[in-house]
């Protein structure tokens, strides 16, 4: 088996709000997937669906090779789960919640329950009341890395970990894939991302926008070109018309531009023809690649679907 | 010294303006409960505008009412359980016999309504979000406080109204009671909510005032017929009734209330000036670094066997009391025709003291119920406060996590129902398995109303809460159904009318057989639905 996640044209609607419309997503065994999106965009609502809390009005869902509305008990033994926000019982303690957890999906390993709360230094005495949103935070993330089950499902796991314990997040996730687990990982630090995932899928409004790996997603995205030419005169007229050139910005001898893949040998002809003195080239960083989709029209503009196109070929 | 020379613009900010943005805080939170208050408010009202025209019925010439009166109150059974009755009036026989339960009433929803916007709040850590705004130290509890006196004056309001008809003066009387009473258990529940971190414990601690309360002016009452005894002198409840609606009111008692009223909000204020945001008096003890739970049932038993605890160990004392009313209700009601008849509505043609029996019996039925619902809404506790999602994303069917709380929901009345049975006999003095087979045959009807309670949250789970109101108004129909003589109809719905009414009575099993399977297929019906819908995100 390749693929521990397949959607395909997942939809889901609570009254009149449209919360997934179509929304693809593949996760291969062993890999370490990114999944984005802007507040709302349907992130949570997915991983439900892959938890078969929810059921999807319309796709199709296969996760471990089982049906996750159908099989949820038996799949939920081979997943372990971290929401973004976790609620504790107010009067157990946080050990006596990991240890609950643990039990529930099979044996405790007991050492493995020790190293982990020694790494995230963790008090398991103190009441569920008595912790920070951090340490709430740690409670479930033990209990997840403990389990060591072949797929982690983490919904913005690291939200109020201070960056000593996200240091210590990442190393677990790095460990759990090199034992050969599966990690589908929401999140809205880039920085974490970069570091951790093999592959990433970006959503928007309830649907995937772009899916593929890092270094495909930034060969996409336009590279930020800065020239200082030495006859600007004899600059192409229309050269903001050349396919695939934007924002052309001409200041005496200087001139910013940004340009996609397929319009830099182009644009590079032009420039040369004028002359070039010097010449910066910035490739996009991971930040403007997630921003670019994140600020695109909100649904139901008209040039969205165009844009999306684009974006997706 | 030095401080007190300062000039006011000169101390520090922190201690300025400590009761800025109260207004706002009240008015939210008046917005929060514009329907948990008018139905309190409505309810306590109905109970009361139902009094007269019930007691009319039964007692038409004043004749009767004085002969009655005068029964009633040489009876100390009948005295602990409704107070003395001071006049023949029909107004002061309606407080008489409304009057402890209205006040019980309006002092639950004070506590409610007062420790829902103080420690409620701080629990959830909504307060330190609106602490951070402008909002002075002092302003929550003020707030809060706020509300319960609107609430209690709401309640005043409508009790002056629903008995007005009987004369103003009384009317007015038993109104500032009522609100007075509410005032006073708001302003304990604040010191409440000050003590514990946990908003449970506060209601707990509350709840336990009034039971105190309660059984104070029981014992009193019970030993003089004129409310004169120290022991009801030292219930706030005693001091309602010492108001003496429609029998010669005594305005001063009211000061006994605004001054305790007083003194106890204050030292709500003091204890809230000297405790940190979301801290408390009564120091939480560590909890265990390993935990022995491995199941769902394991969580359900641990996250509910302390209130099981603390109603079993209310029913039982309740039932002791009762019980040993039942030979003196007895021995009065054999010469007073109407209160008999009451009874006998409510408990069965029987001998009386069985009747008296089986009426208290009810009693304690319905109440088990109202503990089924509170059960049975574990789980939409649960599932709304976000527990049990990660809960469910573990090998756990929804079947099995459900299963966990209705087991105590259905096991729990047993042992309640139990717990009374033993408590009656012992109060009694005799009769254990007749009062065991009384109590337990009121469990199909508990049960059908947790199975109802829980198949409208299966179903309806943002309306889940409604669950309160069905048993609230069963409760209400076998309370002021025999005594209005409602139609059969109305009674029919309450599944309490459907029960034996035992001791005493020769039981006809088939309603109760009926009931069991109307409970096995409401339950059902819900338990199919929990797993085919979508969690509450």
């Amino acid at each position: 088996m390749t693929t521990s996640i397949t959607a395909l044209a997942l939809r889901k609607t609570f009254g009149r709000t449209r919360a997934l419309d179509g929304l693809d997503l593949e996760v291969e065994a062993g890999e370490v997937h990114g999944f984005l999106g802007p507040n709302g965009s349907g992130k949570s609502t997915t991983i439900r669906v892959l938890l078969g809390l929810l059921r999807a009005d319309g796709g199709t869902v296969r996760l471990l090779g089982g049906d996750p509305w159908r099989d949820a008990v038996p799949l939920h033994r081979r997943l372990a789960y971290v929401p973004g926000d976790v609620t504790l019982w107010p009067n157990l303690s946080g050990g006596e919640v990991i240890d609950l957890y643990a039990r529930l999906r099979g044996p405790l390993d007991p050492a493995r329950r020790a190293e982990l709360l020694d790494r995230f230094q963790l008090d398991p005495a103190k009441k569920g009341r008595t912790y920070s949103k951090g340490n709430r935070q740690k409670v479930a993330l033990v209990a997840a890395f403990a389990s060591d089950a072949e797929l982690l499902i983490l919904d913005e796991p690291t939200s109020g970990l201070d960056p000593l314990m996200e240091e210590v997040f990442q190393s677990c996730v790095r460990e759990a894939r090199d034992r050969g687990r599966t990690v589908l990982l929401s999140s809205h630090i880039l920085s974490e991302v970069e570091t951790l995932c093999d592959r990433v899928s970006i959503i928007r409004d309830g649907r995937t926008v772009e899916t593929g790996t890092l270094a495909s997603l930034r060969h996409l995205a336009r590279t930020a070109l800065t020239a200082e030419l030495t006859d600007p005169a004899r600059l192409p007229e229309g050269l903001d018309r050349l396919p695939g050139v934007h924002d052309v910005h001409t200041d005496g001898h200087l001139v910013r531009l940004a340009a996609e893949p397929e319009g830099l040998d182009a644009v590079l002809r032009a420039l040369t023809a004028a002359g070039v003195r010097s010449l910066t080239a910035t490739p996009p960083t991971l930040e403007e690649l997630f921003l670019r989709h994140y600020q695109q029209e909100p649904a139901g503009s008209a040039e969205r679907p165009a844009a999306t196109e684009g974006a997706a070929r | 010294m030095s401080a007190a020379a300062l000039p006011a613009t000169a101390r520090p900010a922190g201690g300025g303006r400590p009761f800025a943005g109260t207004g706002a805080l009240y008015r939210l939170a008046l917005r929060r409960d514009r329907v948990l208050i008018p139905l309190w408010v409505l309810g306590i009202g109905g109970l009361l505008a139902a009094g007269p025209p019930g007691l009319a019925a039964l007692y038409s010439t004043a004749a009767e009412r004085a002969q009655a009166a005068a029964g009633m109150s040489g009876n100390s059974s009948l005295r602990a359980l409704y107070g003395p009755v001071l006049d023949d009036s029909l107004g002061a026989l309606v407080v008489w016999r409304y009057g402890v339960v209205a006040a019980v009433l309006t002092a639950v929803m004070s506590l409610l309504l007062v420790v829902r916007h103080t420690r409620d709040e701080e629990e959830s850590g909504r307060q330190e979000m609106v602490s951070s705004a402008m909002v002075g130290r002092r302003a929550p509890l003020t707030a809060a406080l706020l509300t319960a006196v609107t609430a209690n004056l709401a309640v005043a309001l409508v009790a002056t109204a629903a008995l007005g008809g009987e004369g103003l003066r009384g009317a007015l009387a038993h109104g500032l009671a009522l609100g007075a009473t509410g005032l006073l258990f708001a302003a304990a529940a604040a010191t409440a909510a000050q003590l514990t971190e946990s908003a449970r414990l506060a209601r707990g601690l509350g709840a336990a005032l009034l039971g105190a309360a309660f059984v104070l002016r029981a014992a009193g009452d019970a030993a003089r017929d004129d409310g004169s005894s120290p022991l009801t002198w030292l219930s706030p409840l005693g001091w309602a009734q010492n108001i003496r609606p429609f029998a010669g009111e005594r305005w001063w008692v009211l000061a006994l209330f605004a001054a305790a009223t007083l003194a106890l909000a204050a030292l709500a204020h003091t204890l809230a000036a000297r405790r940190d945001l979301g801290a408390s008096f009564l120091a939480a003890r560590p909890g265990a670094p390993e935990g022995r739970l491995g199941t769902p049932g394991a969580l359900a038993w641990r996250l509910q066997r302390g209130t099981l605890l603390g109603w079993t160990l209310a029913f039982a004392p309740a039932a002791v009391l009762f019980g040993s009313l039942a030979d003196g209700a007895g021995a009065l009601l054999e010469d007073d025709d109407s209160t008999r008849e009451i009874l006998i509505r409510l408990g069965g043609e029987q001998a009386i003291t069985d009747a008296f029996l089986a009426a208290m019996t009810g009693v304690l039925g319905i109440l088990a119920a109202l503990y089924a619902v509170a059960a049975v809404l574990r789980l939409h506790t649960e599932e709304t406060a976000h527990r049990a999602e990660p809960l469910l994303a573990h090998p756990v069917g929804r079947l099995r996590w459900a299963a966990g709380h209705l087991l105590i929901a259905f096991a729990g009345p047993a042992v309640l129902l139990t717990a009374a049975a033993l408590g009656l006999a012992l109060g009694h003095g005799r009769d254990l398995p007749a009062l065991l087979l009384g109590c337990l045959a009121q469990l199909p009807a508990v049960w059908t109303l947790a199975a109802v309670a829980f198949t409208l949250y299966a179903f309806l789970p943002r309306a889940a809460p409604a669950g309160w109101a069905i048993a609230t108004l069963c409760l209400l129909i076998g309370w002021v159904g025999p005594v209005l003589d409602l139609p059969a109809v109305v009674m029919d719905l309450s599944p309490f009318t459907h029960v034996p009414k035992l001791p005493g009575a020769d039981p006809n099993w088939a309603p109760v057989a009926a009931l069991v399977v109307v409970a096995a297929a409401v339950l059902a019906a819900g338990l199919a639905r929990l797993r085919r819908r979508d969690l509450l995100t």
